[in-house]
């Protein structure tokens, strides 16, 4: 009887084509094309779209995209954590504290940083769960309470705020380059010999490319990426995240264990800020206190251009890590194109205004809001 | 929508026009040169106004372009981003601070290798500035200026300090204090407070730290954003001209101070200097290949009461 199921009444008809417009990430594409095409017209000659101009956003584009992963499932789930920049600033000082100060080995330092910020993501979680409190205000707290910590133990243990010495400690480390490391190393020296791209003119490193390989951060970004792609649109999990934001009460009804997902997504928002502090201070080998200012909002910025609902229950992990290319496209191209960079916070805003209108305007042609 | 969307990167587009079209420009005959100053100062720090003053006067002047960029919250990582961004961008030199070595050598030792030249200003050493194949350091060195102002001091018959620091994070400022202790003769301990960025912040903190200890002889802070509430705050208490009063770089409120003796003396290290010369020696360098012999300190100078007028007509302009 499969005429019957063609014409079941509970599924909608809909063409193709619309059916290809209508998604959470179509603001995300938009965007990402305009933006390329702005910085095209007017900073193509001024070497951002050289090797090192290309690797220079890529770079601030997968930073973000990191640590908006996280926060994506997590305000999909219908959760804030403004706690992640200074989660960036508390992980990347305690493997500075363990790794240089304790002179534990590294990797230690990196698992034991891992598992305690994971757990505080819990611990936030499970406060939010618990008492029913907004997670605005309950992260918050967090905000204080772990930046408090970054500066207060490195200047108690060590009378500064900057601990260095990290790249030396990492020294012959089996995980450490799996943050810090480089990887396609002889594919960019064959371009470089090859004056695909350019190489250094004088110095130790004369006859080296300029860009000598991609970052673990880049692999990390697309890694979590598809990770968070997999989980929200391919599995159950996925489906039980998007309940527990849409309406948490109905998803209880129907058996989804909604407390144990916002608190594995306030754990997994966690381990995304402690990926970006671990191969911050295994790049520069060195963890300040002020470290990840701010970037818990920078986060939410991306997520909210990708298309995300910020009260949960809708959103896109691909559009999320499209909004993260946009911010970090505009920030460094801006000063590509010789725009004054106290302007910068000028175009965030126009950027994030114009995005959400757009994105609030697809939502209403996918779910038939008014 | 779409259609809005592309209307206002149009209007966006035609807004940026004339900023985008600067950099094609040519003067003298020269091919334009072009220089970047990359500073690791929060867009809250007024103290880098002097700084783009005097870049944008050496730019008129010697007929060159440069562009100021510092990371907008202060984070030395996101400066590190900005100096390879500016390397890519290809200028004919970058000036720089040094605020963080182990963060700041990898790009700037980059740079010197991509055939840009470097010149350090405001933070570093001559030997991190040899070390990253810098062409030199204009600045002031921290710790002997915190020194020089430490005996100045202790022949004042201080004997203990509270050092008020905005800028906890910067472990090259931070040697003002420690330099300012070792010139007294006293143990640096819980002296220096970190007192954040924001005035009422600062102000209020310095007011628990005075009040809880009443024996402290001398206040130290190290620029205009901790010395501005801290004035607000010694009046408050009543104490000012009473206790002793020393700062680190000038302003227009530091200067009334030490014009109304609230504040004893303020070291200038002429930021001017710091942002102007490096131009000047860029271009020439560029131009015609002569570049002085040795790094160039731009202070410490102390400045009293006595000589306050020149400094007063460009407080926060070019002094």
């Amino acid at each position: 009887m499969s005429d019957t199921a063609n014409s079941d009444e509970r599924v909608k008809e809909m063409s193709g084509l619309r059916r290809a417009l209508i998604r959470p990430e179509l603001g995300g594409i938009v965007g990402t094309i305009a933006v390329f095409t702005f910085f095209a017209l007017f900073a193509f000659d001024s070497g951002m779209f050289n090797a090192q101009g290309v690797m220079n956003w890529s770079i601030v584009s997968a930073q973000f995209m990191i640590i908006a992963v996280g926060a994506c499932l997590l305000m999909i789930a219908g959760e804030f954590d403004l706690s992640v920049g200074s989660m960036i600033g508390f992980a990347g000082m305690m493997i500075a504290i363990l790794g240089v100060t304790l002179g534990f080995p590294i990797w230690l330092a990196i698992i034991i940083t891992f598992v305690t910020c994971t757990l505080i993501g819990g611990l936030n979680g499970l406060i939010v769960v618990k008492t029913g409190l907004p997670s605005f205000i309950v992260t918050l707290a967090f905000l204080f309470i772990l930046r408090g910590f970054t500066i207060f133990l490195p200047q108690t243990i060590e009378r500064k705020t900057i601990i260095g010495g990290i790249r030396e400690a990492a020294e012959g480390d089996w995980l450490a380059p799996l943050f810090g490391g480089k990887i396609g190393g002889s594919i960019f020296q064959w371009m470089g010999d090859n004056g695909i791209i350019a190489v250094f003119e004088r110095g130790t490193r004369k006859g080296q490319p300029v860009v000598d390989g991609i970052p673990m951060l880049i692999v990390w970004a697309i890694l979590l990426v598809l990770f968070g792609h997999f989980l929200l649109t391919k599995t159950r999990f996925g489906n039980w995240i998007f309940a527990a934001g849409g309406d948490a009460q109905a998803a209880r009804y129907v058996g989804v264990p909604v407390n144990r997902v916002k608190i594995l997504m306030f754990m997994f928002t966690a381990f995304c800020a402690t990926v970006f502090a671990t191969c911050q201070v295994m790049e520069f080998g060195s963890a300040g206190a002020d470290r990840g200012l701010l970037k818990e909002f920078e986060a939410i910025i991306a997520v909210v251009i990708g298309g995300a609902l910020l009260t949960g229950g809708y959103g896109s992990v691909l559009g999320a890590a499209l909004g993260a290319l946009i911010f970090g496209v505009v920030q460094q191209g801006l000063f590509f194109a010789g725009v004054e960079s106290s302007l910068f916070r000028v175009f965030l805003g126009v950027i994030l205004l114009l995005a959400v209108i757009l994105n609030t305007y697809i939502r209403r042609l996918i779910t038939g809001e008014r | 929508m779409n259609k809005l969307l592309s209307k206002l990167a149009l209007a966006a587009t035609v807004a940026l026009a004339p900023l985008a079209m600067t950099g094609a420009a040519v003067a003298d005959g020269h091919e334009k040169l072009k220089y970047v100053l990359v500073s690791h100062a929060p867009d809250s720090d007024s103290w880098w106004n002097t700084i783009k003053n005097g870049i944008a006067l050496a730019g008129d002047q010697m007929g060159v372009d440069v562009e100021y960029r510092n990371p907008p919250t202060g984070d030395l990582a996101d400066m590190a981003r900005i100096i390879e961004q500016a390397s890519a961008s290809g200028p004919n030199g970058i000036i720089t601070t040094l605020a963080d070595f182990d963060v700041l050598s990898g790009p700037i030792k980059a740079a010197v290798d991509q055939g840009i030249n470097v010149i350090i200003m405001n933070s570093g050493t001559p030997e991190q500035t040899r070390d990253v194949g810098a062409l030199m350091f204009v600045g002031q060195p921290e710790y002997d200026a915190g020194y020089a102002a430490g005996l100045r001091a202790k022949g004042d018959g201080v004997e203990s300090f509270v050092c008020v620091n905005h800028v906890i994070s910067n472990t090259v400022v931070g040697e003002r204090c420690r330099g300012f202790a070792d010139g007294l003769g006293v143990d640096l301990g819980d002296s220096m407070i970190d007192s954040g960025q924001d005035p009422a912040e600062i102000k209020n903190r310095v007011i628990a730290y005075l009040t809880a200890n009443p024996e402290t002889d001398a206040i130290l802070t190290l620029g205009p954003t901790s010395a501005d509430p801290t004035i607000l705050a010694v009046e408050e208490m009543g104490i000012s001209g009473d206790i002793y009063f020393g700062t680190f770089d000038l302003g227009t409120e530091i200067v009334k101070a030490i014009k109304s003796d609230v504040i004893n003396w303020g070291i200038d290290q002429q930021p001017f200097l710091q942002a102007y010369l490096p131009v000047v020696i860029l271009a020439n360098y560029d131009r015609y290949g002569v570049l002085p012999g040795n790094n160039i300190n731009s202070g410490p100078g102390f400045v009293t009461k006595d000589a306050l007028g020149k400094v007063e007509e460009f407080a926060g302009e070019f002094r």
